[in-house]
């Protein structure tokens, strides 16, 4: 201990000894020690310097600033680019409609069940105007909430037979604010590749891992489960927490395909995931009494998880809703952004949904008129040389697409506009259907989008067939 | 594809921001003082000088700009900032604190014994449950959010989403709802109150059942139905659509407009459009959730700044420039700013002229969500651009929402006619939903013409000028009381602070006995310590519908001990009563 403490305190030493000590040393100690010394001094330097030199002085701060150029906010777009000549309608009808002046039979909108010109629509629209004005002025939490927004979810809910519905104000918030309400990061989402736009941004913003499976390929989602059912087994704790989600649509709006629903509730069970179906283009169009795939298939609704539509497809106006236990519904009051945090439907379009819920009910038929008109012109355009059509007979969206590409899809797109604007000057509105290209996950190939709207008789649809026929052919002349 | 790897990528940066929220949150309390100069003056006659050297300190932009070779003239960085008023933020009184931290922590507490009892069957569990063959699927919630909603919303819930029977407009109908289960569910029994409305956005008194503009939207309705059925890019454009969109641009005074269905997917949709990989997006903190999403959506990386904090603004655009990118140092494609013009929770106005000096200077670009100041700040409605006098050219992106002052629904971007093509062809929402519907662009088109002038009448211009009296009359008689009001006093907007959620529920129940509907925000609009009332004044209210309301605060804010201040607030001299000039609509009172 002594030693120690000896050694440590400064009592021993004295400036005196020290330079007595310097005095009797060699001198090339002292020469190499003051070298040393030196080397050290300047590796302290050395290394200091580019510690200094990291940190940017205001000036070359100021340089930076002036220097940097930022690129446009958004590149050039063409003045004449082809897309932004708006095709301008002047008179919207389930038939007929009147486009750039030109007056041409409709199978470019979406309203298959003609909802939009129906007397009954339009004077639920023209009452709630009267009661309520137009805008609801509010979010559904403070003051958004109008007594027709409760009736129609009670309505839609009863319709559908599940315990509760939720309203939202625009189709496409709708669905892409849904998933993310449930599906949060580290879940695992598994998608049909062929969803459409408002899904994937759905899916984009709930961050969970994403897994698609080919369109409509159960065996590929089998696989996929498989996997991860592999990957459970080993780690069985985080699986108990790890959410699944199986994401489709019922009738695809791309390819109008219908998801084999009954496979898709057998793995639900399987696997544990649960099942979100966008009905937004099988809704009042499939199933006897138009409640969509799963009464088309014969499963029960309850066995999905969620359910969401747009109304601004079959119910013609605009928004849309979910469908579900109050278990599953009830969170997204207070979770699905788009509910939250935007007003409220307009109460005048709640009362027209619900006018057209009414003559659904009423009519139920309509469904199955629709669907024959939807057979009808799926055989007569599969005749039409150089084109497939997609999709099922019974839907009343198709996409008519090129036999033979030309390999370039801006030569494809353009070559189908052409036939679309020869159509329009021959008396038939249709339309090439638009996507992102950049921003699609999948992206389909290029089509002309025709839908069929219940009210067209068939002498419509023949002649709206034999002035498809023609432009193709002629098209396909001109173009070799 | 490559949108889901930046959806990664961003997870990091995120939880990062997340957590300085979060920090800043709890050590401010949620609220530093904005950078405006708390002065009471009452009205602009001495403010133009005072105001000015306050600039000048407070920013320290004059000085560094005047260094910089961007520098932008004086003049036009604060063109008109005289007669301006100024922002108030008194925090939160720390006793007061304390103690909403120890009613959440009783509630808490309370709810955790609850769910312990709900776990055991001693207590019934109510609401929705999870049906039986779903109980071995991995729980579909987990967290706080649905601990708040079962133990502590629940109490509240009777103030929220109370059903109107009619339309929004100065007064109107709730209905009464009953409840058997402790607000668990609701049925209407069919009776109705008359309230005075002071929830809705309806600024500027445009939510109507009756006149010509009322009689146009009818015939619209008639002739184009309730639905288009097709998206703008398909066969969805209106002729409506078009007149609709060359009245924004001139409203705005911007080149070209494009319009959509809802103001949310505004947001939403069309920042993805604008900003992506590699470009950077500085967001104040308060955003609307409608901007985030929209940031989020785009994959671009985001910086968030102090709300409405200059000072803040300035470090981090200026570190943004000279570093770049993360780890690349790469400078940014381009900087995007985004803010509100008034913001709804806070009732803060923008420091435009600031910002706008502040973008130049850094070259980024600036879009302005003026939701809730289109039609209801400045002397003709024109937003907070013609409040604080800045050129409109300034501001990159302005962009704004129908259902507030307009009384309809749906969002706006207005632009240079480059910016809106590229909108017309990029945006998600023209591509993928359909366009809005025919009577919704008709109203917001008929209330144009009206603020305009266009209809023969200064009707427009009289409700300007009645929504601002009507907020420099309820805002200083409030303050006199000695409420915590946020924000600008020529906001429309009117936060006051109640704190105690306890509080919140009483003082919700008593104003609808008493006649008055108020909207009640708490989490998760506002941070969970901050509920406050939140009143949107509008140029519907009469002076007598106002007196009523604030006879009823004054009397409840002794009963309730709400009167937080101990600022001392100066008597505001409140100008005439507005009168008009010409004559008015035919359906006016
Ligand atoms: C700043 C801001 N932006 C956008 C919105 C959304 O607008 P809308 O209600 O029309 O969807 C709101 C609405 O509350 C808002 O406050
Ligand atoms: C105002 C604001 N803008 C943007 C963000 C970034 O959000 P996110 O990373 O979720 O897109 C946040 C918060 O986290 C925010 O508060």
């Amino acid at each position: 201990m002594e030693s120690v403490w000896s050694f440590i305190s400064p009592e021993p030493w004295s400036f005196g000894e020290l330079f007595d000590a310097l005095r009797q040393a060699p001198m090339y100690h002292i020469v190499v020690e003051i070298i040393l010394v030196v080397f050290i001094i300047r590796l302290l330097l050395t290394k200091s310097y580019p510690i200094e030199s990291d940190e940017l002085t205001e000036a070359e701060k100021e340089e930076l600033i002036r220097d940097w150029e930022p690129e446009p906010l958004v590149p050039d777009t063409p003045e004449d680019h082809p897309d932004l000549k708006s095709r301008v309608v002047t008179k919207n009808g389930s038939t007929s409609m009147v486009v750039n002046g030109k007056e041409g039979i409709n199978m470019a909108t979406l309203d298959f069940l003609g909802m939009i010109s129906r007397k009954e629509t339009e004077e639920a629209a023209l009452k709630a105007a009267g009661k309520y004005g137009v805008g609801s002025c509010g979010p559904r939490a403070f003051f958004g909430t109008i007594d027709v927004h409760l009736y129609l979810e009670q309505k839609l809910a009863s319709f559908c037979g599940v315990e509760q519905a939720i309203l939202y104000s625009y189709g496409f918030s709708t669905v892409a604010s849904a998933i993310p309400a449930y599906a949060k990061r580290g879940d695992i989402i598994y998608c049909d590749e062929g969803v459409s736009f408002p899904i994937q941004m759905g899916l984009l913003a709930s961050r969970s891992k994403l897994k698609f499976f080919k369109h409509n390929d159960m065996d590929d989602l089998q696989r996929l489960l498989e996997d991860q059912m592999a990957l459970e087994k080993k780690n069985p704790k985080k699986a108990k927490v790890t959410r699944k989600f199986l994401v489709v649509e019922g009738l695809y709006a791309n390819y109008g395909t219908i998801a084999p629903i009954a496979k898709l509730i057998e793995f639900k069970y399987k696997y544990k995931v649960r099942v979100f179906m966008d009905e937004s283009y099988s809704f009042g169009v499939l199933g006897k009494t138009g409640r969509g795939v799963t009464e088309y298939s014969g499963v029960k609704i309850q066995d999905v998880d969620l359910i969401v539509v747009s109304m601004e497809m079959a119910l013609g106006t605009m928004g849309g809703f979910c469908l579900g236990t109050q278990y599953v519904i009830d969170h997204q009051a207070l979770c699905g952004l788009g509910y939250c945090f935007s007003a409220s439907l307009p109460p005048l379009l709640a009362s027209a949904a619900h006018a057209a819920i009414d003559c659904l009910e009423a009519d139920p038929d309509i469904c199955e008129r629709l669907r024959q008109k939807a057979s009808f012109l799926h055989e007569r355009l599969a005749e039409i040389e150089g084109i497939t059509v997609s999709g099922v007979p019974i839907s009343p969206v198709k996409h008519i697409r090129l036999v033979n590409s030309s390999g370039n899809r801006d030569a494809d797109t353009r070559l189908l506009q052409s036939v679309v604007d020869k159509a329009l000057d021959r008396g038939l509105v249709l339309t090439v259907a638009k996507y992102l290209n950049d921003e699609e996950s999948f992206l389909p190939d290029p089509s002309i989008r025709v839908t069929v709207n219940v009210d067209l008789t068939e002498e419509l649809l023949i002649k709206a067939v034999d002035i498809m026929k023609n432009t193709f052919s002629e098209v396909f002349q001109k173009s070799g | 594809m490559y949108k889901y790897w930046v959806m990664e990528m961003m997870e990091a940066h995120h939880q990062q921001s997340l957590a300085i929220q979060m920090k800043q949150r709890r050590l401010a309390n949620g609220h530093k003082p904005v950078s405006i100069p708390q002065e009471a003056l009452p009205n602009g006659l001495h403010r133009e000088n005072v105001n000015r050297k306050h600039t000048a300190q407070r920013n320290g932009i004059t000085k560094s700009a005047s260094s910089s070779k961007n520098n932008v003239p004086k003049k036009e960085a604060h063109p008109s900032q005289e007669g301006k008023a100024s922002a108030s933020y008194e925090p939160t009184p720390l006793v007061w604190a304390v103690i909403t931290f120890w009613c959440y922590f009783i509630l808490v507490i309370v709810g955790w014994v609850r769910d312990i009892l709900r776990k055991t069957g001693l207590e019934n569990t109510k609401g929705g449950q999870e049906k039986e063959h779903m109980k071995e699927f991995p729980s579909l919630y987990q967290g706080f959010d649905n601990f708040y909603v079962r133990n502590i919303y629940i109490k509240l819930r009777d103030n929220f989403n109370i059903p109107v029977c009619g339309i929004p407009g100065a007064e109107f109908e709730l209905a009464e709802r009953r409840t058997d289960d402790y607000n668990w569910t609701y049925h209407m029994t069919g009776r109705t109150k008359r309230c005075i409305n002071l929830g809705s956005y309806n600024y500027l008194g445009f939510a109507e059942n009756s006149g010509w503009r009322h009689e146009e939207v009818r015939k619209v309705i008639k002739e184009y139905g309730s639905g288009v059925g097709s998206s703008r890019q398909e066969v969805g454009t209106l002729d409506l659509h078009q007149e609709l969109e060359s009245l924004v641009a001139e409203y705005t005074g911007k080149e070209d407009a494009i319009t959509f269905g809802m103001g949310f997917a505004t947001n939403a949709l069309n920042i993805p459009a604008l900003v992506g990989k590699g470009c950077l997006v500085i967001s104040d903190k308060l955003n609307h959730a409608s901007l985030i999403l929209g940031i989020r959506l785009s994959g671009a990386v985001v910086r968030v700044f102090e709300h409405n904090d200059m000072k803040s603004l300035e470090k981090v655009l200026r570190k943004a420039v000279v570093e770049g990118q993360p780890r690349t140092h790469r400078p940014w494609k381009k900087i995007l700013v985004i803010v509100e013009g008034v913001y709804s929770m806070e009732g803060t106005i923008v420091n435009l002229p600031e910002v706008v000096a502040l973008k130049k200077k850094y070259k980024a670009y600036l879009y302005l969500d003026e939701a809730h100041s289109i039609g209801a700040m400045g002397k003709t409605g024109k937003g907070v651009v013609e409040y604080w006098g800045v050129d409109p050219k300034d501001v990159d992106i302005m962009m704004g929402t129908f259902t507030k002052s307009f009384g309809s629904s749906g969002g706006y971007i207005a632009a240079d006619k480059k910016i809106i093509n590229h909108l017309r062809l990029h945006s998600h929402s023209a591509t993928y939903s359909t366009a809005m519907p025919a009577p919704l662009a008709q109203q917001i088109i008929v209330c144009f013409k009206t603020l305009l002038g266009r209809d023969g009448t200064d009707e427009g211009m009289y409700r300007t000028r009645r929504l601002a009296w009507n907020v420099k009359y309820f805002r200083s008689k409030l303050k006199q009381m000695g409420y915590i009001v946020y924000g600008h006093d020529d906001s429309p907007v009117v936060p006051i602070m109640i704190y105690l959620p306890s509080k919140v529920g009483a003082m919700g129940r008593l104003c609808r006995e008493r006649g008055i509907g108020l909207v009640l925000v708490g989490f998760p609009a506002t941070p969970i310590t901050e509920t406050r009332i939140r009143v949107c004044l509008s140029a519907g209210h009469t002076k007598e519908m106002l007196d009523k309301t604030l006879d009823a605060f004054d009397e409840y804010g002794d009963l309730l001990w709400m009167k937080y201040s101990s600022q001392e607030v100066p008597q505001t001299i409140i100008p005439p009563y507005p009168q008009r000039e010409k004559k008015g609509d035919e359906n006016e009172e």
